[in-house]
């Protein structure tokens, strides 16, 4: 089971509000290499781990992952705050707004929705953890 | 606010280091001096987040107030700007 806290991982103050950014950014929460895929690759390939110092580093691994998801999201809903019409269209956040408007919605920046075939779970340990270090390198 | 925004900013210093040393304590788990730095964090966090529960509210469900009023669910979230 996991229990909440009330405070990001890492800060996240944004001044200036720009969902030109946000656009590109979403990708790291619902895209390929993103935190939830992370998270879920992480979360599922625990079960296939023989000792308890795996399943354990891939449980906290996991969990952490969710701590990222939550920071890319609070990104995310400052950059889109307080938008007018003019800045939705000009920044072409309008392709976006006129399904999900500023709410927080899984997705790559190509607008496909967030999906479980990003990543696999093969129940073998040394499969899953190669699996896990293109997923991570992918990203670095 | 702004020494709420610093003593949260400490407690997520803390939270950094704790979680650096269990990943690593996790694969060297009779590491002296990785212990000994984890539980050096680990009384500093506490007694941060003491300090940061009496003064400015829980950070879990079970550090809210079951006295005056239950105060988990007060603004602000940690997603929003002012809780930064």
């Amino acid at each position: 089971m996991w229990i909440y806290e009330k405070k990001l991982q890492y800060p996240v103050r944004i001044q200036n509000p720009n969902p030109k950014l946000a656009k590109v950014i979403i990708s790291q929460l619902g895209g390929p290499d993103g935190e939830l895929a992370a998270s879920m690759r992480y979360m599922h390939q625990r079960y296939a781990m023989k000792q308890g110092k795996l399943k354990g580093t891939l449980t906290d691994i996991a969990t952490e992952e969710l701590a990222h998801l939550e920071v890319i999201a609070a990104i995310l809903h400052q950059l889109t705050r307080n938008l007018t019409p003019e800045e939705i269209t000009a920044s072409g956040f309008d392709t976006y707004f006129v399904d999900h408007t500023a709410g927080i919605y899984p997705q790559a920046a190509s607008g496909t929705p967030f999906t479980a075939a990003y990543f696999q779970s093969k129940g073998d340990p040394i499969t899953d953890l190669t699996e896990d270090l293109a997923a991570d390198g992918a990203i670095m | 606010m702004n020494e709420r925004r610093d003593l949260l900013c400490t407690i997520q210093q803390y939270d950094f280091a704790l979680y650096d040393l269990q990943l690593y304590l996790n694969t060297h788990p009779t590491c002296a001096s990785a212990m000994r730095q984890y539980k050096k964090y680990k009384a500093l966090k506490q007694a941060a987040v003491e300090q940061y529960v009496r003064l400015y509210g829980p950070l879990t469900a079970e550090q809210s107030d079951t006295e005056n009023q239950w105060n988990w669910t007060k603004n602000p979230w940690p997603w929003e700007k002012e809780a930064n």
